[in-house]
């Protein structure tokens, strides 16, 4: 009797954890949402809302929408992402399939220089004169050209998960003389989909995220990603600032919104509002590739 | 050559087929190399000017034409006046960091897996994950906007006495470090958890039954069967978190960063980048980043050689 009274406790303890966990896990987005719904004046008024919106209002997301600047920023982000993403899984799996064949003659100068690239780097000034004189510096290029490769360290989780095809399917496809493109094509590729398609998750969120890229390497508005245009509303103070430079066509809503307060949008709401659009692409794509990350993927890797 | 004219006879189809699988592997592996060589080791002709007295204007070419200066970028490094606060707020932030951030984990897998409804496991790990998938450019915002004089954080404080009048939590330096590790904890718990989730699950479940019949508890399970289980892959976490302890995560620094908390918030990477990408005094900047890379890789190394000698597993 007294020890499951001593169980019951335990799990109502730990209900409670897990409780707060996840309260603090979600609460920070569903503030963002909540007070981007929210009414500006409102807002700007009697302060921010804590658990529903006080005047419910679609103003500041119609903004954000209508915003030239974000979407020039959504479609550079989109189409890097697509395209890195894609390039990205050709060019590292096959570096990998034909890395992890034991027959491979020169494997050891590749795994040096693999490993040299993975923990040794020049910096970013170095990085940063590089690309100037190749003349990606402040073009679109930037964002594909330098990623097309997705790195050694991605290398070894394939190359570990690959080790997981039996050996007779190999020997049977060379036996009826098929090329090492057709086996890499019409047999690894299809029985690695777990492993490709967590690593896919991986290259998209780590793209959609990056925006050092952008702080580092362009200086050219026009340029900016998504996130990078959230990181500079975020930095400044005066975040409508931006939005009056970025959009002429809607000034006198802004004049009004600086300096009267009978507006239905706020600096702060507009800010939300374009940090949940940023943030939606990840948060839809995130619970699919969930299955995929636990085993295998991750821990066969760890130790290299 | 000599492998052409040989494998043109009949007896040796072998070493045809050889050479064309060679030559098939080598091509996939191209794309791969060329990029690394790029993008990875040509950059290192960029340290050079860690040495020299090259000035930004000069370019690419200026690496290789720029002269000597004896060491001065990086007496300048140690001798200027932000370099004592970047190492403190560097190290301060890091180790408080994982020492806080390390056991978290653990304990939250460890409370994670006593969860009998696989329903509610998922449903907490799930959102647990969440926070993880955002950038540090949108959840940095979220942290602003919390932490703002009339956001949630003070109108918690006020409701439960905590105090009186609301506070501007960013624009005080003292509360930066606080900051930076709870919104790094919140950010990356149930991320971090994952690693020994893998572990514990690979734990042998007669163990359990065993401590079962000998009358042990729950607390005797964690302690005498969960816990040795992880314990190589909490040492592989503890050399990463050694060898990383000069690497603050830049983007979230960057983001929580102003003016008002600079004397706390400036750490290693983000002087490199001011130095660097902001005042163009390239020399002074790969200087400093020469000197943290140098000094990480012994602490990896270090960190390697005391787990081998403690546990008996280390990374390499």
């Amino acid at each position: 009797m007294k020890r499951l009274k001593k169980m019951d406790l335990f799990t109502i303890c730990n209900a409670l954890i897990m409780t707060l966990v996840v309260l603090l896990s979600v609460y920070p987005l569903y503030y963002a949402v909540i007070n981007s719904l929210n009414d500006g004046t409102d807002t700007t008024n009697f302060g921010m809302v804590q658990l529903w919106p006080r005047q419910f209002s679609l103003d500041s997301w119609r903004m954000v929408v209508k915003d030239p600047a974000i979407l020039t920023a959504l479609g550079i982000t989109a189409s890097r992402t697509i395209i890195v993403t894609v390039c990205q899984l050709i060019f590292t799996s096959m570096f990998a399939y034909a890395f992890s064949r034991p027959y491979l003659r020169f494997r050891k100068c590749y795994a040096a220089l693999g490993f040299m690239s993975m923990y040794i780097s020049g910096g970013i000034v170095a990085t940063f004169l590089l690309l100037s004189k190749m003349g990606l510096y402040n073009t679109y290029w930037v964002y594909i050209i330098p990623s097309l490769f997705g790195g050694f360290y991605n290398v070894i989780i394939y190359t570990s998960n690959f080790r997981g095809i039996p050996d007779e399917l190999f020997e049977s496809a060379q036996l009826d003389g098929a090329s090492e493109y057709r086996i890499f094509f019409s047999i690894v590729l299809p029985l690695s989909k777990a492993v490709i398609a967590a690593l896919a998750v991986f290259t998209i969120v780590g793209v959609w995220n990056d925006y050092t890229t952008s702080l580092f390497y362009t200086s050219n508005t026009e340029l900016q990603t998504l996130q990078y245009y959230i990181v500079k509303l975020v930095r400044s103070e005066a975040a409508l600032e931006q939005i009056v430079k970025d959009n002429s066509s809607l000034s006198s809503e802004v004049f009004a919104l600086l300096y009267g307060r009978n507006s239905s949008i706020s600096a702060r709401t507009l800010e939300l509002a374009a940090m949940i659009i940023a943030a939606i692409p990840m948060i839809a794509i995130y619970p699919f590739a969930q299955k995929f990350f636990t085993k295998g993927v991750l821990l066969g890797s760890i130790k290299g | 050559m000599m492998q052409m004219t040989i494998s043109k006879k009949p007896r040796k189809p072998a070493m045809r087929n050889e050479f064309r699988r060679q030559t098939e592997l080598h091509t996939m592996l191209l794309p791969g190399t060329v990029m690394m060589i790029v993008f990875n080791i040509i950059p290192l002709f960029g340290l050079i000017i860690a040495f020299t007295n090259f000035k930004a204007t000069m370019g690419w070419e200026g690496i290789f034409t720029s002269q000597w200066n004896n060491f001065r970028n990086f007496r300048q490094v140690f001798s200027s006046s932000q370099f004592g606060p970047m190492i403190r707020n560097t190290l301060g932030i890091n180790l408080l960091g994982q020492f806080i951030s390390i056991p978290m984990a653990i304990l939250f897998a460890l409370l994670l897996n006593e969860i009998r409804s696989p329903r509610r496991k998922s449903f907490v790990q799930t959102a647990a994950y969440l926070p993880h998938f955002l950038s540090w450019a949108i959840f940095g915002g979220l942290i602003k906007n919390l932490l703002s004089a009339d956001g949630a954080m003070n109108q918690l404080l006020m409701g439960m006495h905590v105090i009186g009048q609301p506070k501007e939590w960013m624009a005080d330096a003292d509360c930066f470090w606080t900051i930076c590790i709870a919104s790094g904890l919140i950010k990356d718990l149930g991320w971090s958890a994952i690693i020994y989730l893998a572990a514990i699950s690979g734990v042998d479940p007669t163990l359990y039954e065993v401590v079962d019949i000998d009358g042990g508890n729950r607390y005797h399970k964690m302690r005498h069967v969960t816990l040795p289980a992880i314990l190589p892959t909490v040492m592989v976490m503890i050399i990463f978190a050694v060898s990383g302890m000069l690497n603050n995560n830049f983007t979230q620094i960057y983001v929580l960063q102003n003016p008002l908390n600079m004397e706390r918030s400036n750490v290693i990477d983000s002087y490199i980048y001011q130095i660097g990408m902001q005042q163009f005094q390239f020399g002074i900047a790969t200087a400093a980043g020469l000197v943290k890379s140098v000094f990480a890789l012994l602490l990896l190394v270090g960190a390697n050689w005391t787990s081998k000698k403690l546990t008996n597993s280390g990374l390499f």
